[in-house]
């Protein structure tokens, strides 16, 4: 191993180790303060942030997919918000067939809209969604099986580099189109929402909302661990080979479209999972979701934070997020003109994101 | 002359009788024969002035509808010179009467007595206004068509004849037959007959109405077609069989013209959305196709060009037109700057980085879209659409197109044609063809490679400032102008085949053609998915798009 070789594989450790001790802190800190701290102290953290960083969470599950596939596959996929939708689109069925007779028009057989819109069974994409195991399963196999196919036929027939990224576009922009359809049957515009409860739990309860807190915490570990796994491993080798010279990992023997479409298929489920979590916690989950620039928006969390590495991908969608909370409630007009100055100043001065500033910052101070 | 034309008459009236339970035809009875004993084909209007006209019209106020459609017919037989001016003005609303039972006529200085013309001193207040209803109005129409029959203006007389013929009563037959004698003009001679034929459609023996029908034959208008088709089946089914199959048969032949004309219609729908996706596209054929620049912000540079168009209507308010031409050429220059900066400002340090261009350049998209937004408002803007753009061409009876369907094919071409010459026929397009496949060898022999990027960056980005214009005719004007078309441009360039402005042409056409071939079938929304589907699943199978680059070039895309 050279110095620099040496250098970021300590660098990595040294981030994932970060990431876990700041995982646990949140972990432990967040219930803490949420239950155990009375509600007038100043120290009290209201069960609206609760769900805030749940949600984030659930978007650092989001950024680690995306950067599984860019960061260390160099596949520049548009098209993840469309996974992360599809999960979400699978738990929010469940989360529908849940509220029973206590929609507006208490049909025990049909959501809401389907009433609405006079159907008068429900149609068999819907049936099994009222078990939670059922719903589970679909969250995987959903963007999964989507995956799988679209990766097929893409990385067989070698589609690579900005065609690819401008077809993974086309396709969430034909779902977000597909999904607008009231005559596909999932509530259309509106998207499904007024969710009451999760497996037996009130959704509006200040400890169902904890669980599901929790639950984010652990998928993010889970997900973080699996994908320090990967890209340690022989193939995770291999999938970097691909991103950095993919003809010669080809000419060398390795069967690049396999590794690459197990990648992609890993990726998007992982983004199903990040949908699934997202919906409880935000109570809804409309076609807006499936728009190319959400799929964008993700890959900039992943560049501000910084490719190639995990936790920088972690951190990035929480400061990015974080961002848009406070600018969306304090700054409402600037938001965008921060989000799109953000693209440009990081694809044009910070390549390896804040990552790579705060150890380029270090390393200059080491000079000095 | 004088025999056949009263029998068809009497024969037609029959019809109508059963037809209308029409007690205006009951009333008019009497009038009408004496009318056509007395002068036969001799139109009313130059019938001698009774006093007829006075008595409807001081029995007005008082009438029934019923009773205000006969009134309103004597009014049109009296000759009275100011017959026409009342009918009409009845027709518009302008009709009153005063508390004694006197008519007044609303006219230009204020209200007039309808038979002399001479101004009287009425209150406003005391009058209340003689109502129409639907079918009041509809016979109204039908009286004021018959007096525009004398009309000297030949297309004034054909209006009238078309108007005359959606309800063709007998003296609405009289009136034209009395017209085909003296009538000069062939164009309406032809529409008098059509007419005719029409009216003979009722007629009582079955080989009368079997010659209508064949001599109603190439005619395809809504009319025509209504009357055949109740002819041919369902409840007011004509008696005879052979004049019902005949009927069918002409029914058929209409519908068969009607399916291609729609055929027609479609295709031309299709040329349109294809010219305007070519549109779009074409700057990006430049940026992405010929540098293999990938520009997120090339919807907003549509978007710009939109606006400019709206900037250029808001500093020309009295010359719309004007304005529109002037904002081609501005827009040009508007979005081309833009392009330059952009290319100088980000693009240029991320040559060979695709992905970050992709990156940067949706970022610059975003700032636009917010800029737009606090200068010109969220809100949708509207562009104004000068006169000589807007109407429609009609072809015939079945087949109109609106002029800007046609006009944006035509400046579709002009601007693909300009483009085409621009990077075939003058040094810049030289140059820049030179750079684009060989840039180290374009710098060896003296090309300054960078302000040839500038420029071609320029060159495509004011392309869709272009087709920003063109667009604020067709969408609203908007901060997601941009947005929505720019998914559709990458697909355009990508299917027709990268480096390729042929293929953007042809690639963009078909796009559009099966956009709209499939929209009758499956819905707009669902034939542009599965055109989605289909460019994803053609990209499989043909990455290099249909017509793909050959020879070195090709190698670097």
């Amino acid at each position: 191993m050279t110095f620099m070789e040496r250098l970021l594989a300590w660098r990595n450790e040294r981030g994932a180790f970060g990431f876990y001790a700041v995982l646990l802190a949140t972990a432990v800190l967040v219930p803490l303060l949420n239950l155990a701290v009375p509600e007038g102290s100043p120290l009290h953290m209201s069960t609206y942030t609760v769900t805030l960083v749940g949600k984030y969470m659930s978007y650092a599950i989001l950024a680690v997919a995306v950067d599984l596939i860019w960061g260390y596959c160099g596949i520049l996929s548009l098209g993840h918000s469309a996974f992360f939708a599809l999960g979400g689109y699978a738990m929010g069925m469940y989360l529908m067939r849940q509220i029973g007779t206590r929609g507006v028009y208490g049909n025990a057989e049909l959501p809401d809209f389907m009433v609405f819109l006079n159907w008068s069974e429900l149609p068999w994409y819907w049936q099994g969604f009222d078990m939670f195991w059922f719903a589970a399963i679909m969250v995987l196999l959903a963007p999964g099986l989507l995956a799988y196919v679209f990766g097929w036929l893409a990385f067989r027939s070698r589609v690579t580099g900005v065609y690819l990224s401008i077809i993974t576009q086309a396709l969430t922009y034909a779902l977000l189109l597909a999904f607008f359809r009231n005559e596909m049957g999932f509530g259309g515009n509106n998207g499904l929402t007024d969710f009451k409860e999760i497996l037996g739990f009130d959704l509006k309860a200040p400890g169902t909302r904890m669980a599901l807190f929790l639950a984010t915490a652990l998928a993010l570990g889970v997900a973080f661990a699996a994908g320090r796994m990967i890209t340690g491993s022989r193939l995770g080798r291999v999938v970097q080979a691909v991103r950095d010279a993919e003809s010669r990992t080809r000419f060398i023997g390795y069967r690049v479209e396999s590794y690459k479409l197990w990648l992609f298929v890993f990726s998007a489920m992982l983004a199903g999972v990040a949908g699934a979590l997202y919906v409880p916690q935000v109570g809804i989950i409309n076609p807006g979701e499936f728009s190319p620039i959400n799929s964008i928006e993700v890959v900039i969390w992943v560049a501000v934070g910084g490719r190639g590495t995990l936790y920088g991908a972690v951190l990035g969608a929480v400061v990015v997020n974080y961002a848009k909370t406070w600018f969306t409630t304090v700054l409402p007009d600037i938001w965008l003109y921060a989000l799109g100055t953000l693209f440009v100043v990081v694809t044009l001065f910070l390549p390896q994101g804040l990552v790579g500033l705060i150890s380029k910052l270090k390393l200059r101070r080491g000079a000095a | 002359m004088k025999g056949p034309d009263v029998e068809t008459n009497m024969q037609l009236r029959r019809n109508q009788q059963r037809r209308y339970r029409g007690r205006f035809a009951l009333l008019c009875r009497p009038l009408l024969l004496f009318m056509l004993w007395l002068g036969g084909a001799v139109a009313w209007a130059q019938a001698p002035a009774g006093n007829e006209f006075d008595t409807a019209v001081a029995s007005l106020p008082t009438a029934s509808y019923m009773d205000k459609e006969a009134l309103a017919g004597q009014i049109a037989r009296s000759g009275h010179p100011q017959a026409q001016a009342l009918l009409q003005g009845w027709l518009d609303g302008k009709l009153y009467a005063d508390a004694s039972g006197h008519i007044w006529l609303e006219g230009e200085g204020g209200y007039v007595d309808p038979a002399s013309g001479s101004a009287g001193k009425v209150e406003a207040d005391d009058l209340e206004k003689i109502g129409t209803n639907n079918r009041l109005r509809k016979g109204l129409k039908g009286m004021l068509a018959q007096f525009a029959l004398a009309s000297p203006t030949a297309s004034a007389r054909i209006r009238a004849v078309r108007e005359m013929r959606r309800e063709l009563d007998e003296s609405a037959v009289a009136a034209l037959q009395a017209r085909l004698q003296q009538e000069t003009d062939a164009a309406v001679t032809n529409e008098i007959e059509l007419a005719l034929a029409l009216a003979e459609l009722q007629a009582g023996e079955p080989s009368q109405r079997l010659a209508a029908i064949a001599s109603l034959d190439g005619d395809r208008s809504a009319e025509v077609y209504n009357s055949l088709s109740q002819m041919a089946s369902g409840d007011e089914a004509d008696a005879d069989a052979q004049v019902r199959a005949a009927a069918l048969a002409a029914v058929r032949s209409i519908e068969s013209w009607r399916s291609f004309y729609q055929g027609v219609e479609t295709l031309l729908f299709g040329l349109s959305l294809g010219s305007v996706l070519v549109l779009a596209a074409i700057g990006l054929a430049i940026t992405f196709g010929v540098m293999g620049v990938i520009n997120m912000a090339h919807g907003e540079l549509i978007m710009l060009g939109a606006y400019t168009a709206y900037v250029m209507q808001l500093l020309l308010p009295n010359h719309i037109g004007l304005a529109l031409l002037l904002s081609i050429p501005v827009a040009f220059i508007v979005s081309g700057l833009a392009g330059v900066a952009i290319e100088r400002g980000i693009v240029r340090h991320l040559y060979g980085r695709p992905l970050e261009t992709l990156l940067a350049t949706f970022g610059l998209s975003l700032v636009l879209q917010q800029l737009v937004r606090s200068v010109f408002s969220p809100l949708n803007r509207s562009v104004q659409t000068p006169g000589f753009l807007s109407g429609s061409l009609q072809f015939n009876d079945l087949l109109s197109v609106t002029w800007i369907r046609l006009y944006i094919v035509l400046f579709m071409l002009i601007v693909f044609a300009a483009l085409w010459l621009t990077l075939n026929k003058t040094s810049l397009g030289l140059k820049v063809r030179a750079v684009s496949q060989n840039r180290r060898m374009a710098t060896a022999m003296g090309i300054a490679t960078s302000r040839v990027d500038a420029m071609t960056f320029g060159l495509g980005s004011g392309i869709a400032g272009i087709a920003g214009v063109a667009l604020s005719q067709l969408t609203n004007v908007g901060p997601n102008l941009g947005q929505a078309y720019i998914i559709d441009s990458f697909m355009v360039v990508v299917f027709g085949g990268v480096g390729n402005l042929w293929g953007t042409l042809i690639g963009g056409m078909a796009l559009g053609v099966t956009n709209k071939l499939l929209e009758p079938w499956v819905g707009a929304v669902m034939a542009k998915i599965l055109v989605l589907v289909f460019i994803i699943l053609f990209i499989q199978r043909r990455k290099q798009g249909l017509f793909p680059q050959k020879g070195r070039a090709a190698e670097g895309h």
